[in-house]
């Protein structure tokens, strides 16, 4: 499927948001993203999993450049589109034609004042990339057709919509540009569990047909499994492990990983109690003031001084598969 | 649609009724009487009660209003302009359209130049831009128009001399710049406010984020989708505005000597000239009533998330 072409390659991708801090003209700093590194190949789909707040869905607007990122590199297809230390910002309109995002909030990501065929047809119009009324028409009907939408929906309002059609419409208005990059910020969470899979499986054909690569970010593991050729695991902010998805399943070596894919409820009784489920204690540190050497050491079963002090680095631990561990370093 | 407006039509029918009554009953509250001078003796005041029926019960004098309202006719000025009908005088000696022209001028200020001033604050947040815009309006909100529409006068006709102090009939475009300033400031104020906070709200929503995605220029994304998005609480506001501007130009009109229906009507209460304080309250609050009606028609326009349903309303 995916024939390991790079698309799109992060270097140390840092994302920090300002924030008033205690004191007066304090400034303290979110550390949303800090320094993640990966590709994405052609035509794969890359799965992001991770607890709330751990930089998911800004790690996947800022990929994109919904907003810009503190520091870091980041090239599409042989072109930096961001680079902080060569100073290169590019202007991003062309980009917008290839590279796409589908929001998690369908209601709240389409414009209420705005029909279906007007929120679909401005990216046509932007772009330009329809000469005349009726081309434009016809392209429109196309899209509602391919994402399963009737084409008298077209003059409808968003909010005339349930959930999984309004996704469908983020879909499609994503579609409209004819991107080959779509990052899908947890398109499905905010879904009903019966609409779920209808989506998903739409857009795993969306993909055959269009040849799509997609940056998958989800919460749901077992999600994120089903639809990705790889997984990457986010905590507070970094990148934890990464691997081809079912290696990652099935030995993951990353005790974040390991309690996250304990978590996950498998429809087995039997199964179930013999299984340890790897509790992990306390709250995700706030990503203002994060714990010092490894982040994860706080709540880790297995932390020893050196995870304390020490930063790990996300290293090939077997082809093809990165953990940043230093119980991985025997 | 058409049965609500037809809803909405008989309920400001009985709205006028509430209105009528109060104003009758507060205005016979007042003491004194329209035909008391100093030279009035008791018979002479019994005497004109008895002609022009004010000495009958209270809720035959009302009805009495309300049946010759019912055929349009708003009654003959007591005091005055004895014996003038009150239509005459509200409509016909150009008093109203002096204070309509003069309010409907401030709204379009308020509007064309508050609205921008909102936008351009949310856009240009916590810069000082923001900050210089946050003060002007803070004090314009707080400045009561008395003091504003004197600073002006002092400043620009006595000081200066470019405007003239007495404002008349405005017959020139430089008689309007004071009034019009100091009735629409206050209001101009509270739009940029109103304005920015709902731009701000717009602005972090998803569906801007979703435009950003699409490539759309900033300044389309402001115009287009964060502005008629953020425009339902201005326009709501808009329906108190255009109450608060036509009714309440009365101290700009004293303050500018403008001839207006806003002063007539402050002097019709002084006077107790009861048909006069009558016909004016109703036809503003008329008027009011209108524009709330047009006001929510707009909404329609802007949302078409609002359904107008009788239910609803």
């Amino acid at each position: 499927m995916s024939d390991q072409r790079v698309l799109l390659q992060i270097e140390n991708l840092k994302k920090y948001f300002p924030v008033k801090g205690d004191r007066m003209f304090e400034k303290k700093y979110v550390q949303a993203v800090e320094s993640v590194s990966f590709s994405i190949y052609r035509g794969e789909t890359l799965g992001i999993v991770g607890e709330s707040g751990c930089g998911k869905t800004t790690l996947g607007r800022t990929i994109i450049r919904l907003y810009e990122p503190t520091s870091g590199r980041i090239v599409y297809d042989g072109t930096p589109i961001y680079d902080s230390e060569q100073k290169i910002a590019v202007n991003m309109l062309p980009y917008r034609r290839k590279m796409q995002i589908i929001f998690q909030d369908p209601s709240a990501s389409l414009d209420p004042r705005m029909t279906v065929g007007e929120i679909v047809g401005e990216a046509l119009d932007i772009h330009g990339l329809c000469q005349g009324k009726t081309e434009r028409r016809d392209r429109i009907n196309s899209l509602l057709d391919e994402v399963g939408l009737n084409t008298e929906h077209a003059n409808r309002f968003p909010h005339e919509f349930s959930g999984g059609q309004q996704q469908r419409v983020g879909i499609a208005r994503a579609l409209a540009v004819e991107p080959e990059f779509i990052v899908c910020d947890e398109p499905i969470s905010a879904l009903d569990v019966s609409i779920q899979s209808q989506v998903v499986n739409m857009l795993e054909d969306l993909q055959n047909e269009k040849h799509l690569t997609y940056l998958f970010i989800a919460h749901d593991i077992s999600v994120v499994r089903h639809i990705s050729n790889r997984i990457g695991v986010m905590y507070l902010g970094q990148m934890v492990e990464l691997a081809e998805s079912y290696e990652l399943c099935s030995h993951p070596v990353h005790p974040y990983t390991q309690s996250l894919l304990s978590a996950v409820p498998i429809p087995d009784p039997d199964v179930t109690r013999e299984r340890q489920r790897i509790l992990l204690e306390g709250e995700i540190p706030s990503p203002l003031n994060p714990p010092s050497g490894c982040r994860f050491h706080t709540r880790c079963p297995y932390a020893t001084d050196r995870c304390r002090q020490e930063q790990p680095i996300l290293k090939e631990q077997s082809p093809g598969h990165f953990a940043a561990c230093h119980l991985l370093d025997k | 649609m058409t049965g609500y407006i037809i809803k909405r039509i008989i309920v400001a029918i009985l709205t006028l009724l509430v209105i009528m009554t109060v104003t009758f009953l507060l205005m016979n509250a007042i003491p004194g009487s329209p035909f008391l001078t100093e030279k009035s003796t008791p018979e002479m005041i019994a005497r004109a009660n008895a002609k022009y029926g004010l000495d009958k019960p209270l809720y035959v004098q009302l009805w009495n209003y309300i049946k010759s309202y019912l055929k349009g006719d708003l009654g003959t000025s007591l005091k005055m302009q004895e014996g003038t009908p009150v239509s005459t005088i509200i409509f016909h000696q150009g008093k109203f359209e002096l204070s309509l022209k003069l309010g409907l001028y401030a709204l379009l200020l308020a509007v064309v130049l508050g609205i921008p001033l909102g936008c351009i604050a949310a856009y240009n947040r916590g810069t000082w831009i923001d900050g210089f815009l946050r003060v002007v309006t803070t004090v314009g909100v707080a400045i009561p128009t008395f003091v504003l529409a004197t600073l002006l006068l002092v400043t620009f006709a006595v000081k200066l001399q470019w405007l003239p102090t007495v404002s008349g009939s405005l017959t020139t475009w430089k008689a309007y710049v004071m009034p019009v300033i100091s009735l629409s400031f206050y209001y101009l104020c509270y739009v940029a406010k109103l304005t920015r906070t709902s731009m701000l709200d717009a602005i972090n929503q998803d569906y801007i984020r979703t435009a950003r995605a699409k490539g759309v220029k900033t300044r389309s994304v402001i115009l287009k989708h964060a502005l008629r998005n953020s425009l339902i609480p201005v326009i709501t506001y808009l329906g108190p505005v255009m109450a608060g501007i036509i009714t309440g130009s009365f101290v700009v009109e004293s303050t500018f000597s403008i001839p207006g229906l806003g002063k007539y009507f402050v002097q019709s209460v002084l006077n107790r000239d009861y048909p006069v304080i009558m016909a004016t309250t109703v036809v503003l609050s008329a008027l009011v009533i209108i524009m709330n009606l047009v006001v929510d028609i707009a909404y329609k326009i802007v949302d078409p998330r609002i359904t107008l349903t009788s239910k609803e309303a």
